[in-house]
C-alpha cells in the first residue's frame, strides 16, 4: 500500500500541474484568494508580503510557468521513486478508487511491468520539466497560450500514468482516450498553419480507431469471462481461434499507437508539429506506454500464447525496424528523421517480444524471460536517448529558426555542451559499445542466438535472417546518425542563422541534457542495475528469471551462462582509457611538436573551399537511395538552366528530390477513397425531396406493423 | 544428427555439396558468359571429385569409369565447345546487365530451403546424409531452371539445361551409389546429342535475328506478317 | 598471469600490424614486377610522421584532433579480444565477438565523423561511401560470425576457437560458406581492390583515403596504424577461425612460440593470397559493390541454413 502513495501523488501533481497552468490569466484571482487567505489568520502578517511578492505583475508570467513545471517535475520525481519502488519490492499492489461507474469502480494495479514504465515516465517527465521553462518562453503568449499548453501537458503525463496503473478495461480506456485527446490539443498547438492542422487532424483520426481496435480486443476477451477487470479477463477461457482474434486487434491497437509500419503514418506528421518537449514526450514515453498495453494483453491478460503470433509480431517488428531507418534517412527535416527513427527502434521491441513470444511458446521460459528483458531494456534506453535527441533538437530550433539539416553545420565551435551532449545521444542510438543503446542489442543478439533450443524448422530459419536484419538496422542506423551529427554540427555553416548561432543560455535546458546523458552514460557501464530490477518484472509476469540471474555483479553482464557470453562495460571502459591515455601522453611527449600548427584546410589542393561545397543530407545518402531504391517513392529532377552560344553552358542547376512513404498511395488513398465512395453510396439516401423522406417514414411503418402482426 | 559425429566420408560428401550449391549461386549471378562457362567446368570438376571419392570409400571401380566419363564430358567437352561458340559468334565482349540480381540470389536461397522442406517426409526412413545431400541436389537442380529463367542469353539457357542434369547426375552418385552403366552412358550421349544440336541452332538463329537475346525470340513471327 | 600474457599478446598484435602491410607490399610489388621497399619501411613511415608536427585546418573541431586516439584505441582493444597465439584469454569474457564488432563501429563513427569535419567535398564523400559499405558489410560479417557462435554455443571467441580446435579436423559446409562470406567481408571492411585501391591518388576512386585527406603528423600515424591494425585483425580472424591448429592452449613457453610461428605462417599465406588477388582483379565501380556485399551477404545467410539444417537438424 504504501507503493501505492507516490504513484497516486504523481498523478495529483500533474493534474496540479495542469490546473495551475490555468491560472495564467487569472492573476487578480490568485491575489485575492492570497489576500482572503491571509486575511484569515491575522498573525501571520510577516508570512503574506513573499507571497503577494511572488505575486508581482512583471514577474507573475515566470513565476508561474516555473511553478507549473516544478510541480511537472515533483510529479515526475515521485514516479520514479514510485516506480523503484514497486521493482524492489517485487510484489503486485491492487487498490479500488471510488470514481466511475456505481457497479464498476475503478480496479488499480500496480506491478513490476506498471512500476518500470513508472521508471521511464518519471525520468523523462522530470528531464521535461527542467528543459521546459526555457523553452516555453520564446512562444507568444497570443497565438500560442501558455494555458493551453501547460493544462493538456498535465492531463497528458496525468493520462500516461493512470494507463500504467489501471487494472480493468474501462479505467484503462478512460485514461487512454484522456492521454490521446491532450496530445491531440498538444500537437495541434501551434494550429495557424494548415499542414499542422492536417498533421494533428490524422494523429486524431489514427488514435482514434486504435482506440477502437482496443476497445473491441477487450471486448472478445469480456465476452468469455465475466467482468471488466483484468483479473476477470485473465480468466477468461478463450479458444485458439478468438484468442488470435483478440490479439490481432490488440496488434491493431496497440500497434498504430506504437507506430509499426504499415500504420506509422501519424509519426513522422504529429512530431515535427508539436512542441519540442512534447515531441520528447511522444516519442520517449508515449510510444511505450502502447508497449505497455500490448505486454500487459499478450503476456499477461491472453492465457497462451502461440508461436505463430510471436512470428508476426517479429515479421512485423523488422519490417518496421527496416522500414523506418530507411526512410529517416531520407529526410532534411530533424524532428521527421527522430520521428521515423522511432519507428525503428519500436521495430526493435516488437522483434525482440516476438522472440519472447516464440521461446515462450516452444516452452522456453526462461529463454523468454532474456527476450522480454531485452525488449524492456530497448524501451528504457530508447525513451533516454530520443528524449534526449529531441530536446536537443528542440534548441537547436531555437538557435537556428529552422528544423531543415541542411541549413545547419559547423555549431560544434558554437554551442559546444550541447553538441557534446547530442554527441552522446547519436552514440547511444548508433548502438556503440560504451552507451546503453549496445547493451539492448547485445541483449537481443543474444535472445535471438538462442535459436538452436527450437525444434521447428521454420522458425530455425527465420529467426537468423531476423537477427541479420536487425544487424542491417544498427549499421543504417549508424549511418544516419553520422550524417544527422556531421551535416549539423560540423563542416562549414551553411545559413546565416546557423553563423549567428549560440549556445542556450538557460541552464534549465542543458542540465536536462545533461541528465538524460549522464544516464546513457550511466546504464551503459552498470547495465546490471537496470537488468536486477527488469528481473523482477520477468518474474511476475512469466514467472521465470534469467537463466544466470543469480550471478549478476556490478561488473559483469552474462545473461545466460558466463561459458555462453558475457560482457563487461566496465573493464571495456577502463580499457579504453588506457589505450587512449597512453597513446595521447606518448605521442605529445616533444614540445616541439605537441602543438598543432593551424592553417587553411588542404582540400587537395583545389582552394577556395565554401560552405556550399560540403555535403548535403540527400547528397550523403546518394548511395542509400541507389541501392534501396525500391523502398521509397522517388522524385528526383535535375533541371539545367543553359546559356550562351547554342546553349552549351550551364548557368545553374536546379536539384529537386521528394521522398515520400509507400503506405500512402499503396494503402490509405485507397482505403480514403474507398471510404468516400461507400460514404456516396451511403449518402444517396439523402434525395432532398420530402415526399421521400414521407415515403422512407411510410415504409417503416408498414414494416412495423408487418413484424407486429407476426 | 552433429556432423562431428559422422565419419570423414559422410563429411566430405557434405562439403561437396556445399560446394555444389556455391557454383549453382556463382552461376546465377554471372553476367559474363566465358566466366559462366568456366564456372560449369568447376562445378563438373567437383562432380568428378565427388565421383572418385565415392569409387573410392565404396571401393566400386565403375564410379570411376563414371568420373573419367563426367571429366572428359562436363569438364573438358562441353566447356570447350560452348566457349569455341561463344568466340566465334563474338559474343565474349556482351554482358548481361542482371537486373535483379539480389532479388534473384535471395530467391535461390529461398529454394534452396524450399527443396529441404519438400524432402523432408520423403527422406524420413532413410539416413541423414541422404537428405541433406539429396536436398543440395534438388537445390542445383532447381537452381539450374532459375538460371534460364533469369539469363536473356540464348548460351545461358544451355548451361542452366546442363546444369539441371549435373544436380540428377549427383544426386544420382550420393543416393544409389551411382546409376547403371547403361543408363549413365546414355543421359551423357544424350546431353553431348543436345550440345551439339544447340550449336547449330543457335548459329541460325543469330543469323536471323541478329542476336542470341531470346527475349527476341517472339519476334520471329513477324517473318510471317 | 593470464592478463599479463593477454597485454604482451596485445601488444604484439599492434606492433605487428606494420610487419603485415610491408609483407604484402612486397609480395604485390614483386608480383608487379616492381622492386620492393624493406620489410620495415612501414615502421619508418610512422615513426617519421609521429615526429612530425601535425598541420590542422582552422576551422576544425575536437572531433578531428581527437579522433585518432578513439580510432586507434578502439582498434588496440579490438586486438586485445582475437586470439593471437593463445586461446586462452582473460580479455575475451569482457567483450565477445558482437562487441568486437562493435567496436569496429566505434571507430568506423569517429572516422566518419573526421571526414566531415573539415567540410570538404571529399570528406563527405569518403564518409557517405564508408558508411554505405559497411551498412551492408556488417549483416555479412555478423551472419559468417553467428555460424561460428552457433556451432560452438558461445558467443566468447576464445571459448569458441578452443570448441573448433578439440574437435579436430572436421569439414563443415557451413564453415566454407562462412569462411568465403568473412573474406569477402573483409576485404570490403579493409578497404582493398576490388572494393577500394588504398594506394590510388585519385580522389573520386578514393574511399578510406578521402576521409583522412587531410590528416598530418602523429595523427595520420595513429589512423594508418589503425589500418594496418584493422587488416590484422581480420586476417587473424579467418585464419585463427577457420584454421585454428597451431595456435596455443596453454601458456607453456614451447606452445607459445609454436603459436607465434603457426599465426606468423598463415598470416603470411593469406597476405600472399591477397596479394595475388588484388593484382589479378580490377576494381569495381561503386555500386556493383552491392551485388558483391549481397552476395557475400548470401553465402553467410547459406552457412547459417546449412548449420541450422544440415548439422545440428532434428
Amino acid at each position: 500500500m504504501m507503493v501505492l502513495m507516490p504513484a497516486y501523488a504523481a498523478v495529483l501533481f500533474s493534474f496540479a500541474s495542469g490546473l495551475l497552468a490555468l491560472m495564467t490569466h487569472r492573476r487578480p484571482l490568485l491575489e485575492s484568494l492570497c489576500l482572503r487567505y491571509a486575511a484569515r489568520f491575522p498573525g501571520r502578517q510577516p508570512g503574506r508580503i513573499p507571497l503577494v511578492g511572488l505575486l508581482e505583475e512583471s514577474r507573475y508570467p515566470i513565476r508561474l510557468r516555473q511553478a507549473v513545471f516544478v510541480l511537472l517535475g515533483i510529479s515526475g520525481l515521485l514516479a520514479v521513486l514510485a516506480g523503484s519502488a514497486a521493482l524492489v519490492s517485487q510484489s503486485a499492489v491492487t487498490d479500488q478508487i471510488g470514481l466511475g461507474l456505481p457497479w464498476l469502480p475503478w480496479h488499480v494495479r500496480f506491478d513490476g511491468l506498471s512500476g518500470f514504465f513508472f521508471l521511464i515516465v518519471g525520468i523523462a517527465v522530470s528531464a521535461v520539466s527542467l528543459y521546459g521553462p526555457g523553452y516555453v518562453q520564446t512562444y507568444q503568449e497570443e497565438k500560442h497560450p501558455f494555458a493551453v499548453l501547460g493544462l493538456f501537458t498535465g492531463l497528458f503525463v496525468a493520462g500516461m500514468l493512470l494507463v500504467l496503473l489501471a487494472d480493468d478495461a474501462f479505467f484503462f480506456m478512460i485514461a487512454w482516450e484522456l492521454m490521446s485527446v491532450a496530445s491531440y490539443f498538444l500537437v495541434a498547438f501551434q494550429h495557424e498553419n494548415p499542414a499542422n492542422r492536417r498533421a494533428a487532424f490524422l494523429y486524431l483520426l489514427m488514435a482514434e480507431v486504435g482506440a477502437l481496435a482496443i476497445i473491441l480486443g477487450f471486448g472478445v476477451l469480456a465476452g468469455f469471462s465475466d467482468g471488466l477487470t483484468f483479473d476477470a479477463l485473465r480468466q477468461a477461457n478463450l479458444s485458439t481461434g478468438w484468442a488470435s482474434i483478440a490479439f490481432v486487434l490488440a496488434l491493431l491497437g496497440f500497434g498504430m499507437k506504437a507506430g509499426i509500419v504499415p500504420i506509422h503514418v501519424w509519426l513522422p506528421e504529429a512530431h515535427p508539429v508539436a512542441p519540442s518537449h512534447i515531441s520528447a514526450l511522444m516519442s520517449g514515453v508515449m510510444l511505450k506506454v502502447a508497449v505497455y498495453g500490448l505486454i500487459r494483453f499478450c503476456f499477461d491478460l491472453l492465457a497462451d500464447a502461440q508461436w505463430q503470433w510471436g512470428v508476426v509480431l517479429l515479421v512485423l517488428g523488422t519490417i518496421s525496424a527496416l522500414g523506418g531507418i530507411l526512410y529517416a534517412m531520407m529526410q532534411p527535416n530533424l524532428k521527421r528523421l527522430l520521428a521515423y527513427s522511432s519507428v525503428e527502434n519500436i521495430g526493435i521491441i516488437f522483434m525482440v517480444l516476438g522472440l519472447a513470444m516464440i521461446f515462450l511458446a516452444n516452452g522456453f521460459p526462461q529463454l523468454a524471460a532474456l527476450g522480454l528483458l531485452a525488449a524492456l531494456l530497448h524501451a528504457f534506453n530508447h525513451a533516454l536517448f530520443k528524449n534526449l535527441l529531441f530536446l536537443g533538437a528542440g534548441i537547436l530550433q531555437h538557435q537556428v529558426h529552422s528544423l531543415d539539416i541542411d541549413s545547419m553545420g559547423g555549431l560544434i565551435k558554437r554551442m559546444p555542451q550541447t553538441s557534446f551532449l547530442f554527441l552522446i545521444g547519436c552514440m547511444s542510438i548508433s548502438s556503440l559499445p560504451l552507451f546503453n543503446g549496445f547493451v539492448s542489442e547485445w541483449l537481443a543478439f543474444q535472445t535471438a542466438l538462442q535459436v538452436d533450443v527450437l525444434d521447428n524448422g521454420v522458425l530455425r530459419s527465420l529467426i537468423p535472417v531476423s537477427a541479420a536484419a536487425l544487424a542491417l538496422t544498427a549499421a543504417l542506423a549508424a549511418a544516419c546518425f553520422v550524417k544527422v551529427f556531421g551535416l549539423i554540427f560540423l563542416g562549414l555553416p551553411r545559413s546565416r542563422h546557423s553563423e549567428k548561432a549560440q549556445e542556450a543560455e538557460n541552464k534549465g535546458m542543458l542540465l536536462a541534457l545533461k541528465l538524460l546523458a549522464g544516464l546513457c552514460f550511466f546504464f551503459g557501464i552498470f547495465p546490471t542495475l537496470i537488468i536486477g530490477a527488469l528481473n523482477t518484472v520477468a518474474k511476475q509476469l512469466i514467472g521465470q528469471v534469467l537463466p544466470n540471474a543469480t550471478l549478476l555483479s556490478w561488473m559483469w553482464l552474462a545473461p545466460v551462462s558466463v561459458q555462453k557470453a558475457s560482457y563487461s562495460p566496465v573493464l571495456v571502459l577502463i580499457g579504453v582509457l588506457i589505450a587512449t591515455g597512453f597513446t595521447f601522453w606518448y605521442l605529445r611527449r616533444n614540445p616541439d611538436t605537441k602543438s598543432m600548427r593551424r592553417s587553411g584546410a588542404w582540400d587537395c589542393g583545389f582552394g577556395g573551399l565554401n560552405a556550399r561545397m560540403q555535403y548535403s543530407s540527400s547528397a550523403f545518402t546518394m548511395p542509400f537511395r541507389r541501392i534501396f531504391a525500391k523502398v521509397w517513392l522517388i522524385d528526383e529532377q535535375i533541371d539545367k538552366d543553359m546559356q550562351g552560344a547554342q546553349d552549351m553552358d550551364v548557368a545553374a542547376i536546379h536539384y529537386r528530390l521528394q521522398v515520400q512513404d509507400h503506405s500512402w498511395p499503396k494503402l490509405y488513398q485507397p482505403i480514403a477513397h474507398g471510404i468516400n465512395a461507400a460514404a456516396r453510396l451511403v449518402g444517396r439516401i439523402q434525395t432532398g425531396n420530402i415526399r421521400v423522406y414521407l415515403g422512407y417514414s411510410f415504409v417503416t411503418l408498414i414494416v412495423m406493423l408487418w413484424v407486429v402482426s407476426l | 544428427m552433429n556432423i562431428e559425429q559422422q565419419d570423414f566420408y559422410t563429411q566430405a560428401i557434405l562439403s561437396m555439396a556445399a560446394l555444389v550449391g556455391l557454383t549453382s549461386f556463382l552461376m546465377l549471378g554471372q553476367g559474363r558468359l566465358l566466366r559462366l562457362i568456366f564456372v560449369f567446368a568447376l562445378q563438373g570438376l567437383l562432380l568428378t571429385l565427388t565421383t572418385a571419392l565415392a569409387a573410392y570409400s565404396l571401393d566400386s571401380p565403375h564410379l570411376y569409369i563414371s568420373a573419367m566419363l563426367t571429366l572428359i564430358l562436363k569438364v573438358i567437352f562441353i566447356p570447350w565447345m560452348l566457349r569455341r561458340q561463344v568466340l566465334l559468334m563474338n559474343m565474349h565482349r556482351d554482358v548481361e546487365a542482371l537486373k535483379n540480381n539480389t532479388a534473384v540470389m535471395l530467391g535461390g536461397a529461398g529454394l534452396m530451403v524450399f527443396s529441404y522442406y519438400v524432402l523432408h517426409p520423403i527422406v524420413q526412413t532413410s539416413s541423414a546424409i541422404m537428405l541433406n545431400a539429396l536436398a543440395f541436389s534438388l537445390s542445383v537442380v532447381l537452381l539450374g531452371m532459375l538460371l534460364m529463367i533469369s539469363h536473356r542469353q540464348a548460351v545461358a539457357h544451355v548451361v542452366g539445361f546442363m546444369a539441371i542434369e549435373n544436380g540428377l547426375f549427383f544426386a544420382a552418385i550420393v543416393a544409389t551409389k551411382g546409376m547403371p552403366m547403361v543408363v549413365e552412358l546414355g543421359v551423357a550421349f544424350d546431353v553431348l546429342v543436345a550440345a551439339v544440336l544447340f550449336g547449330i541452332f543457335f548459329f541460325h538463329i543469330r543469323t536471323s535475328i541478329d542476336s542470341l537475346d531470346v527475349d527476341r525470340l517472339n519476334r520471329l513471327h513477324e517473318v510471317d506478317q | 598471469m593470464n592478463w599479463l600474457l593477454a597485454v604482451i599478446q596485445t601488444l604484439l598484435f599492434v606492433a605487428l600490424a606494420p610487419l603485415l602491410s610491408g609483407w604484402l607490399k612486397w609480395c604485390k610489388c614483386h608480383l608487379q614486377n616492381r622492386k620492393a621497399p624493406s620489410l620495415l619501411q612501414p615502421y619508418r613511415d610512422l615513426l617519421k610522421l609521429i615526429r612530425k608536427q601535425p598541420v590542422v585546418a582552422e576551422h576544425a573541431s575536437w572531433i578531428f584532433t581527437r579522433s585518432p586516439y578513439i580510432i586507434f584505441s578502439a582498434m588496440v582493444l579490438a586486438a586485445s579480444v582475437v586470439p593471437l597465439i593463445a586461446v586462452d584469454l582473460p580479455t575475451a569474457a569482457s567483450a565477445d565477438v558482437i562487441v568486437l564488432v562493435g567496436f569496429f563501429a566505434f571507430a568506423r563513427f569517429f572516422l566518419a565523423l573526421a571526414g566531415l569535419d573539415i567540410g570538404t567535398a571529399f570528406g563527405g564523400m569518403g564518409a557517405s561511401r564508408e558508411m554505405t559499405i559497411s551498412s551492408l558489410a556488417e549483416p555479412a560479417m555478423l551472419m559468417a560470425v553467428f555460424t561460428l557462435t552457433m556451432t560452438a554455443s558461445t558467443t566468447n571467441l576464445s571459448l569458441a576457437i578452443a570448441h573448433v580446435l578439440n574437435e579436430g579436423l572436421v569439414l563443415r559446409p557451413s564453415f566454407i560458406f562462412a569462411m568465403f562470406a568473412l573474406v569477402l567481408v573483409a576485404i570490403a571492411e579493409t578497404g582493398r581492390v576490388p572494393v577500394d585501391n588504398p594506394t590510388t591518388h585519385l580522389e573520386l576512386t578514393m574511399i578510406h583515403e578521402a576521409m583522412i585527406l587531410e590528416y598530418s603528423g602523429r595523427h595520420l600515424a595513429l589512423i594508418e596504424w589503425a589500418s594496418q591494425l584493422k587488416l590484422m585483425l581480420y586476417g587473424v580472424l579467418i585464419a585463427n577461425i577457420f584454421l585454428p591448429w597451431g595456435i596455443a592452449r596453454d601458456f607453456s613457453l614451447h606452445a607459445l612460440g609454436y603459436g607465434l610461428l603457426a599465426i606468423s605462417g598463415k598470416l603470411a599465406v593469406l597476405a600472399v593470397c591477397l596479394a595475388i588477388s588484388e593484382t589479378l582483379v580490377a576494381k569495381m565501380r561503386l555500386f556493383r559493390v552491392q551485388e558483391y556485399l549481397s552476395f557475400a551477404y548470401l553465402l553467410g545467410l547459406l552457412g547459417m541454413l546449412s548449420h541450422i539444417i544440415l548439422e545440428a537438424s532434428r
